[in-house]
């Protein structure tokens, strides 16, 4: 059974076709990497699945229709993590990371074990539990992002979708989250991030998903998405390709000339 | 001590002072009249001089004061968490501006002398209008900006018509009485403006509590809110509706008292751990002590010139608000 399943996506966002017939599934175990150049449709994707964007098509989640489904519902099978790290009052990290557990709690319910235990395994995971107390809004970027990022881990969902997650974050932090998602498939759990930097995705992610004005280009494993014609065809750059330490690497080098064709 | 702890102690204290406040309120007044005598009178079924002043005169105000604070406090802190900005007060979206025009057409066109629940019952009419309004504007999926901006249309047409009543008013003490009303002031109320305003006010808060979760969420954006499970419309439609039927009744009854809704959450915010949620219960009897306690300044300082309620809120209100603005200016820079 897959966890998400979107067939014949469509979204216009005023006069522009922003998706435009996007189809595919997310197993249990995935982390795809949402990849493709700026305005290739790759956060309306992500709002769409979540039902922020009025969109055409069909969504599934565990097999049921997503537009018969409460918030709630929703809520329970989907973490989201934002693009804007907006956090409007000081309240502290601690807080902040305890509004994952929202959808769980019954109305007018405190914080139960179980919803502690969330709150805390996510406080750990994202290295934010040494500076639970302060409020949210003094944090750098860096230390923002991991705390929403231990919010939407908080939320414990079946999948988790995060825009751009590794923006901001130093190459340390990256990496570990990107272990982290990777983690979190190896434990049967399913993440679908968007991601611009190409090393990152070809290394670490087990499905790439090349998004380009709005219709899905390639899907399939990194080696096979990610191919020195692509890569300039897209985004119009060329790239060294290789391997290293057991893993792909990728790394853009130029722009590439338009129609000809550059030695790398 | 724990965050949850020092609430607690937070809502004593506010709850305790209220209480204070309340019975100070009872005891104020220009009939002399012994602490002791005037509680007994309230609870008695004489109907001699001090149990008429308590039971007509000084309960039905102190109770409005009570309300009326509970009413700005708890609507301003839910409309500062549900648009996530600081400077949003109860009369943004345009109902107490509207509930205004109301009273002032009641006045204008000599209703008032007919019957006198008119002036409040014309006032609740307007903001039920207004409230349609701005919910049909801001639509649905309207959002936040378009609320705020239908609320600014709404304020500021039921401003001019407010000023075309004043302006073609023939008759002076018709326009003097529109000027003194739009005062704000809780002076000369009755048990009727409290058993006709108490429904709506009552309607109102039981809809802006059920937000507070939702408020919680909203912290973190109107996407991420969703996506944890908030029914953003059903949020809209309480924070609208709420702030509409509890500051539609208190403007109805007490004319506009501004700068509560909007000091008394800001005030309390660190207090809570800045926390929404928290914020709703806390501002709510901070609201109530501010304006019982301005009642009672208003009948200590000048008993015999009658300061209306709504200068004395923002003659202190209004200073505070610039150094709101000077401190935020300073932390955004």
């Amino acid at each position: 059974m897959s966890l998400l399943a979107v067939r014949d996506l469509k979204v216009r966002l005023g006069a522009v076709q922003a998706l435009d017939g996007v189809s595919f599934t997310v197993r249990p175990g995935e982390f795809v990497g949402l990849i493709g150049p700026n305005g290739a449709g790759k956060s309306t994707l992500l709002r769409a699945v979540l039902g922020l964007v009025p969109a055409q098509g069909e969504i599934t989640m565990d097999g049921r229709a997503a537009a018969g489904m409460s918030a709630r519902e929703r809520a329970a099978r989907i973490a989201y993590l934002a693009q804007e790290r907006e956090i409007a009052w000081d309240v502290p990290v601690e807080t902040v990371v305890a509004l994952g557990r929202t959808p769980h709690r019954p109305a007018f319910a405190g914080l139960r074990d179980a919803d502690r235990d969330a709150i805390e395994q996510a406080m750990r995971r994202m290295e934010v539990d040494g500076f639970r107390q302060r409020p949210a809004t003094e944090l750098s970027g860096g230390e923002k992002a991991r705390v929403l990022i231990a919010r939407a881990l908080a939320q414990d969902t079946p999948l988790l979708l995060a825009d751009e997650p590794a923006a901001g974050l130093d190459p340390g932090h990256q990496i570990a989250l990107m272990r982290l998602f990777a983690e979190l498939a190896a434990e049967g759990r399913s993440v679908v991030a968007s991601l611009h930097d190409l090393g990152l995705a070809a290394r670490w992610c087990s499905r790439l998903v090349l998004l380009a004005r709005g219709r899905i280009v390639a899907d399939g494993a990194p080696e096979a998405v990610l191919t020195p014609q692509r890569v300039r065809e897209i985004y119009g750059v060329t790239a060294f390709f290789g391997t290293a330490a057991g893993g792909n690497v990728v790394q853009p080098l130029d722009l590439a000339e338009p129609g000809g064709d550059r030695p790398s | 001590m724990s965050g949850a702890a020092r609430y607690r102690l937070l809502l004593c204290g506010l709850g305790g002072l209220t209480v204070v406040l309340f019975l100070l309120s009872l005891s104020v007044g220009p009939a002399a009249i012994a602490f002791s005598d005037s509680v007994r009178a309230l609870f008695s079924d004489q109907s001699d001089a001090i149990a008429l002043i308590m039971k007509e005169v000084r309960l039905p105000r102190a109770l409005l004061g009570l309300m009326i604070g509970a009413t700005l406090g708890l609507s301003g802190a839910a409309l500062q968490g549900y648009l996530r900005n600081p400077l949003a007060e109860p009369g943004l979206i345009g109902i107490s501006a509207a509930a205004s025009l109301g009273a002032v057409l009641a006045i204008y066109s000599g209703l008032t002398a007919m019957f006198a629940l008119a002036l409040p019952l014309a006032a609740l009419a307007a903001a039920v209008v207004a409230v349609i309004v701005v919910q049909a504007l801001a639509g649905l999926h309207g959002g936040t900006l378009s609320i705020i901006l239908a609320g600014v249309a709404v304020s500021s047409f039921a401003g001019a018509m407010t000023s075309l009543a004043l302006n073609l008013s023939s008759n002076p003490f018709a326009a003097m009485e529109i000027m003194f009303w739009m005062l704000g002031s809780l002076a000369d109320r009755s048990m009727l403006h409290v058993w006709l305003a108490g429904p709506f006010m009552i309607t109102g808060w039981a809809m802006l509590a059920l937000l507070g979760r939702s408020l919680d969420a909203l912290t973190l954006g109107n996407d991420t809110a969703a996506s944890m499970g908030v029914d953003l419309r059903r949020v809209q439609m309480l924070a609208v509706f709420g702030t509409a039927a509890s500051v539609g009744a208190a403007t109805a009854v007490a004319g506009a008292i501004g700068f509560v809704g909007l000091v008394v959450p800001h005030v309390l915010r660190p207090l809570v751990g800045a926390r929404p949620s928290r914020l709703l219960p806390a501002s709510a009897l901070g609201g109530a002590c501010v304006v019982l306690a301005a009642d009672i300044a208003v009948r200590i300082i000048a008993p015999e010139r009658d300061v209306k309620l709504g200068v004395l809120t923002a003659l202190v209100g209004a200073p505070f608000f610039l150094w709101l603005v000077y401190r935020t200016r300073r932390r955004l820079a």
